[in-house]
């Protein structure tokens, strides 16, 4: 560790596992409930359970981000944080605030809490992925207000490098288009509207400018490729990002009550966005292919491929599967959406922030890398985490096919609920490959505490 | 990019010989990463221009659609019908979690039918029976809550769900079954 006050990234990176497993465990209980109905019923009914997981995935990759952030921009900058204090403090706040609002999800009826949490005064809730209480979304803008705070003043007082500048815009573009979260007319179409300027600009527009900071960081650090090349590769990638991404947001515009120009700048644009992603995927490559050094730590190196990976299938091959306006009027809203949902969060950015403690854990603990027993156990966590989220995928896609076929594009269609019977055998096999995924999990947290010969942090 | 003398060159080049691990070659470096002519042309300054112009150009036309659309939704979004039952029917939606096992015009979760279309699918009786009638209990069979709506409540959730269903979709779904 070069600079103290890195150490605050700690317990960011550790609330983030921990939060991460929560949110496995939700998925399962969602994919049970998927073909054993009544599973936990009324305890945890499916809806409870979704936002349950759903906002857990959300969280964990905020604390992710952040502690990335508070290990990266010291670093960046060369010089420590401006408040490490500030830093800890508010990862308390963030994790008690956060641990609250799932507990009274799991121990309220939503509608109880949203009485007791204000949402009169102001209403915010139970929109997808935005269902957090009035009092929890204050609490998320000062906390991620402080937070910038704190690096803008560290970057004030130091070295300003491409990467951590493309980190600051994608953190401020993170909080600044969060607070549309507030904005909820009841014009249900000027609702939807702007409900995906927080949720499509987030993960197909400023997260993108996060991803791409993390990966450059860590292929600077594991290959000894020249900043140079790397940060100018950093800024290619996000122009094409943005530039495809932002109109890009057409894609959601094309069924929801917006004008029908929004099939063409959505099918165009968004049918563009593969392009960075694949961008991505050489850039790991070439850097590692060039690499200066070998660095010992062999399952950051692993990580950084795969994110580059898993995030173009993920995001960018299974987004144009459905982006195109004549395809998607079809697939709208099946699980095709879902199959796309869950390998592109896991490949661009839950693999980008377990990359990112892959690389700096060690380091954070002592020393440049794990052992190799450890490391050895750490990349089998991750072959069984992939493999399986493409079979989840691969299952999903498939029940997703049939479920377009049954209730949409046959001659005689047949309801929701009949052709959710017909393919529930794809159900089952997703269950048994999230089994897998969370027994790679299980492998992943148990390679923290592997002994073994290391060598001491440079 | 900075110019340099062929005795500065000779001299990188001497020293990367000696210590790869801290010559001075960024320079020498990213010609051979871009390649050809190229290299020599295309600098990180230029992509980091190319970015913010980009950037902004695109955000500026984001903003001239979204203008437009602002213009043009009174046509399509159905607000003529934005009753004070169509209003409180929206937030007993939201403060119930629909969204969290439905879709509402294909934007949801995918555990539950679509309701953009189940005013006209299934009419306003069947709807607050159905609501009412929650849960079935039917062993291994998907579970819906029963949310004790009262009548109003269960009449401004019917209103919102009209409205909705008469907002231009372009068409969506495909059919009747959502």
């Amino acid at each position: 560790m070069q600079y103290k006050s890195q150490a605050v990234a700690k317990p960011y990176f550790i609330a983030a596992i921990a939060l991460f497993t929560g949110q496995i465990l939700f998925g399962l209980i969602m994919g049970l409930q998927y073909v054993v109905g009544d599973f936990l019923f009324p305890y945890i009914p499916f809806n409870i359970a979704r936002m349950v997981h759903t906002n857990l995935l959300i969280v964990w990759l905020l604390f992710g981000f952040m502690g990335a952030a508070y290990y990266m921009i010291p670093e960046e900058t060369e010089t420590e944080l401006f408040s490490p204090k500030l830093a800890i403090a508010m990862f308390w706040i963030f994790l008690v605030a956060g641990a609250l609002t799932i507990v009274g999800y799991l121990a309220l009826p939503y509608a109880k809490l949203a009485e007791l949490t204000g949402n009169d005064l102001l209403a915010t809730m139970g929109r997808e992925f935005l269902e957090q209480p009035l009092i929890t979304k204050v609490g998320i803008v000062i906390v991620a207000l402080a937070f910038l705070f704190n690096l803008t003043m560290t970057m004030l007082k130091g070295r300003k490098t491409a990467i951590s500048l493309v980190l600051m815009l994608g953190l401020w573009g993170l909080a600044i288009f969060f607070l549309f979260s507030f904005y909820n007319p009841h014009n249900l179409v000027l609702d939807k509207f702007y409900w995906w300027w927080v949720v499509h600009l987030w993960v197909e527009g400023v997260w993108e400018l996060i991803l791409g900071a993390l990966l450059a960081f860590v292929l600077i650090k594991v290959t000894g490729v020249d900043r140079e090349v790397i940060e100018k590769w950093l800024y290619v990638i996000i122009t094409l990002t943005l530039i495809t991404g932002i109109i890009g947001t057409g894609h959601h515009y094309f069924w929801i009550g917006t004008p029908e120009y929004w099939q063409w700048w959505g099918s165009i644009f968004s049918a563009l966005e593969p392009i960075p992603f694949f961008a991505m995927t050489v850039f790991a490559f070439n850097m590692v292919n060039r690499r200066r050094r070998d660095h010992p730590n062999k399952a950051a190196t692993l990580w950084a491929l795969g994110t580059g990976v898993m995030s173009f299938l993920g995001a960018g091959v299974w987004g144009f599967l459905h982006t195109l306006a004549p395809v998607n009027y079809f697939t709208h809203g099946t699980q095709i959406t879902a199959a796309h949902g869950h390998m592109a969060f896991y490949g661009a950015y839950a693999m980008v922030v377990l990359c990112i403690i892959s690389y700096a854990m060690p380091i954070l603990r002592g020393r440049a890398a794990n052992s190799n027993k450890a490391q050895v156990l750490e990349m089998w966590s991750f072959w069984l985490m992939t493999v399986s989220m493409v079979f989840i995928t691969l299952f999903l896609t498939a029940a997703g096919i049939l479920q377009v076929w049954l209730q949409r594009f046959s001659d005689t269609p047949i309801s929701f609920m009949a052709a959710q019977d017909q393919i529930s055998l794809f159900y089952w096999m997703r269950e048994w490959a999230g089994v897998v995924f969370l027994i790679g999990l299980v492998i992943y947290i148990t390679s923290f505490f592997i002994k073994g010969e290391t060598k001491a942090a440079a | 990019m900075e110019r340099l003398s062929l005795a500065e060159l000779t001299r990188i080049n001497a020293v990367a010989r000696t210590d790869a691990h801290h010559a001075p070659q960024a320079v020498l470096y990213s010609d051979i990463q871009w390649g050809g002519s190229m290299s020599g042309t295309f600098t990180k300054s230029m992509a980091r221009n190319i970015f913010y112009g980009g950037t902004v150009f695109f955000a500026l036309l984001f903003l001239a659609l979204t203008f437009d659309t602002m213009k043009e939704v009174p046509k399509r979004d159905n607000r003529a019908n934005l009753t004070e039952a169509v209003i409180n029917g929206k937030k007993l939606w939201e403060v119930n979690n629909c969204i969290g096992c439905h879709t509402l015009l294909g934007e949801g979760a995918y555990f539950a039918p679509e309701l953009g279309n189940v005013y006209p699918r299934r009419g306003p009786e069947f709807i607050k029976a159905w609501i009412q009638s929650q849960p079935t209990g039917a062993p291994g069979r998907r579970q819906m809550p029963n949310f004790g709506f009262t009548d109003k409540e269960l009449d401004d959730l019917v209103e919102f769900l009209k409205y909705s269903s008469e907002i231009n979709t372009a068409n969506w779904p495909p059919n009747i079954e959502g």
